[in-house]
């Protein structure tokens, strides 16, 4: 038998890693089968005949469109929960962190609260990215001269 | 196979996310804004692309995917137009996205309810 104490610290020592170990697996998961759907849409664009960097941003707005009807349903904060990662890191974490808060605070107006809070983490992650997209620019257009 | 490398690669940039999510305790618009820059980076050096062509959407639905068609945008548009590419390329490759985002939230705004707490 182990007593009471003993078992809190098992489970101190095994719980925070198996946790972590299970949201991997979870996120893995999830993450891979939004990826497949994104391969599988690809796959369909490109058999109507869309070429290929049309098929590409067909299916960025597929899934887009499909994160903010889930989150408008308020079905996306569970898969979240859920997921974790899986579901945050694909563009779908992106069109809900858009989505979100232009819901949520839509009781603060349509300017400052819809306008504004839309990009409340859109807004660095646009920022950050068109910027370091410039710095690579800048450096590829040097050194072709 | 080729659903099976977009399984396999989307799926491991998203443990690569959770990982820093339980780790290292960043919070989503942090790591959002990581993954992006990440994607820039890699990008811009040339390597992300190879991944795409690889895995597909395995590699070009996660986040980074966006950071590497600012950087591919930026670079096709000098190519293109020249110098002004620099300051162009970034948002012209992205704009489908951003615009789907911006303009599906907005209606998404006006038709749903905020969740009362």
């Amino acid at each position: 038998m182990i007593s009471q104490q003993e078992y809190q610290k098992m489970v101190q020592k095994s719980s925070p890693k198996s946790t972590t170990f299970k949201n991997c697996v979870k996120a893995f998961v999830v993450g891979g089968a939004i990826c497949v759907l994104g391969q599988s849409l690809y796959a369909m664009y490109e058999h109507f005949g869309a070429q290929k960097d049309l098929a590409g941003s067909l299916v960025a707005i597929t899934l887009i469109f499909i994160a903010i009807a889930l989150t408008g349903f308020g079905v996306f904060d569970n898969i979240v929960n859920f997921a974790g990662a899986g579901a945050s890191v694909p563009i779908t974490g992106f069109a809900n962190a858009v989505a979100a808060p232009a819901i949520e605070f839509k009781k603060e107006g349509f300017i400052l609260g819809v306008g504004a809070k839309m990009f409340i983490i859109a807004g660095p992650v646009i920022v950050y990215g068109t910027i370091s997209s410039m710095i690579v620019g800048a450096i590829y257009y040097f050194v072709q001269k | 196979m080729q659903y099976l490398w977009a399984f396999l690669v989307g799926g491991a940039i998203c443990v690569i996310g959770q990982l820093l999510i339980d780790k290292t305790k960043l919070t989503s618009a942090r790591i959002l804004v990581f993954f992006v820059v990440a994607g820039v980076i890699l990008g811009g050096v040339g390597v992300y692309q190879h991944l795409v062509d690889f895995a597909g959407a395995g590699a070009s639905v996660p986040i980074t995917g966006f950071g590497n068609l600012l950087a591919k945008g930026v670079k096709e548009e000098i190519d293109r137009a020249g110098v002004i590419g620099i300051l162009t390329g970034g948002l012209k490759a992205t704009a489908a996205g951003i615009m789907a985002a911006v303009v599906l939230s907005f209606a998404a705004a006006l038709i749903f309810q905020p969740k009362s707490k």
